[in-house]
């Protein structure tokens, strides 16, 4: 008589798979929103010093990257081993920055323009030299703020 | 009448094609924020005016060498040490103008939070890993301060303010570093 009746024998019901493309659709639209996809080429080594006293890059698409670093081993032969600056996709030299400045700003509409930073991605192993040489170029097209990209941790020559 | 049904799509393999999906996205996206550490640069002047006097106990000069020795107004200097030489100097307070320094007061360091420089050359043979390192030093002076202060003041480290209150903090230690031309040797 009683309601609950116990069943006995039989397999449990299987477990139903149908919710399984909704959530790996959802995983997908979470990683496909997050993405970003790079947007140059790197032709050459790129390796950031480290830093503690780190702040985030916001609005990415206020920010213009500048490399600096010696070509990879496939454009050695080309471009040779000393450090070099790439603007987007190509290797570029210090005279076009400024140009590069301009033109990155000219994208930008009127009111964003005081917001924009200028990434200067240099590998560690370079010298201040060809550093100061894009500092000065920036500082000629008015392009003031700056940011030294690094990755976080103790400076290496601390350590 | 016969009706027909018709048949229906097998789902099945939507799952497998989003799986598919999901490992390239997975696989190419890049979860790294950007960060680094900010500076403005001086507005570029043909001219090169002269810069405006500063008395000599009020600058900090900083040199960082090609094989990457820093010296510090003409001593030598381990890199460990200098974060705490530039809280000393830019905390000094020696006119006694500055109600919320605790500094020593010491004769030969700045007059004053507001009028203090600390002067940062580097030559063009520095290494840039070198020069990021010092910088990092004197930011981290400049954070210890103002994080001294506004835990005082508002109980919270600096950077957890609110934007006026970290302007209020920021001014009392402003971040003076100016940058000489580099060397050239």
């Amino acid at each position: 008589m009683s309601k609950f009746k116990k069943k006995t024998g039989g397999k449990g019901p299987g477990i139903s798979t149908a919710s399984l493309p909704d959530i790996v659709f959802m995983l997908l639209f979470f990683f496909m929103v997050t993405t970003v996809m790079r947007e140059v080429e790197l032709k050459l080594e790129n390796k950031k010093p480290r830093a503690t006293e780190v702040k985030k890059l916001e609005k990415r698409s206020l920010v213009s990257y500048i490399y600096i670093g010696p070509p990879k081993q496939m454009y050695q032969a080309q471009f040779g081993r000393e450090p070099r600056v790439q603007l987007n996709d190509q290797f570029a030299r210090l005279d076009d920055i400024q140009q590069f400045a301009i033109a990155e700003k000219e994208e930008k509409s009127e009111s964003e323009r005081p917001l924009m930073q200028f990434s200067i991605k240099a590998d560690r192993g370079v010298k201040m030299g060809i550093v100061s040489d894009v500092k000065l170029e920036l500082r000629k097209a008015n392009a003031l703020k700056i940011n030294y990209s690094t990755e976080k941790g103790t400076p290496r020559p601390l350590e | 009448m016969a009706r027909r049904e018709s048949p229906e799509i097998n789902a099945g393999s939507m799952a497998d094609i989003a799986f598919l999906l999901l490992i390239f996205f997975l696989v190419t996206t890049t979860m790294d924020v950007d960060s680094g550490i900010a500076r403005k640069l001086p507005p570029y002047d043909e001219q090169k005016a002269p810069p405006p006097p500063v008395k000599k106990q009020n600058i900090l000069q900083v040199l960082v060498n090609a094989n990457d020795e820093i010296l510090v107004n003409e001593d030598y200097m381990e890199l460990r040490d200098l974060r705490q030489k530039a809280m000393d100097f830019v905390d000094n307070n020696y006119k006694g103008d500055c109600d919320y320094c605790q500094g020593s007061r010491d004769k030969t360091m700045s007059e004053n939070p507001e009028k203090h420089v600390i002067s940062l050359q580097n030559d063009r043979g520095t290494s840039y890993e070198m020069y990021i390192a010092v910088q990092n030093e004197l930011t981290a002076a400049y954070r210890e301060l103002r994080n001294r202060e506004s835990r005082l003041r508002f109980g919270r480290n600096y950077d957890l303010l609110s934007d006026e209150d970290a302007k209020e903090i920021a001014k009392l230690y402003p971040l003076n570093i100016s940058e000489a031309e580099p060397l050239k040797l």
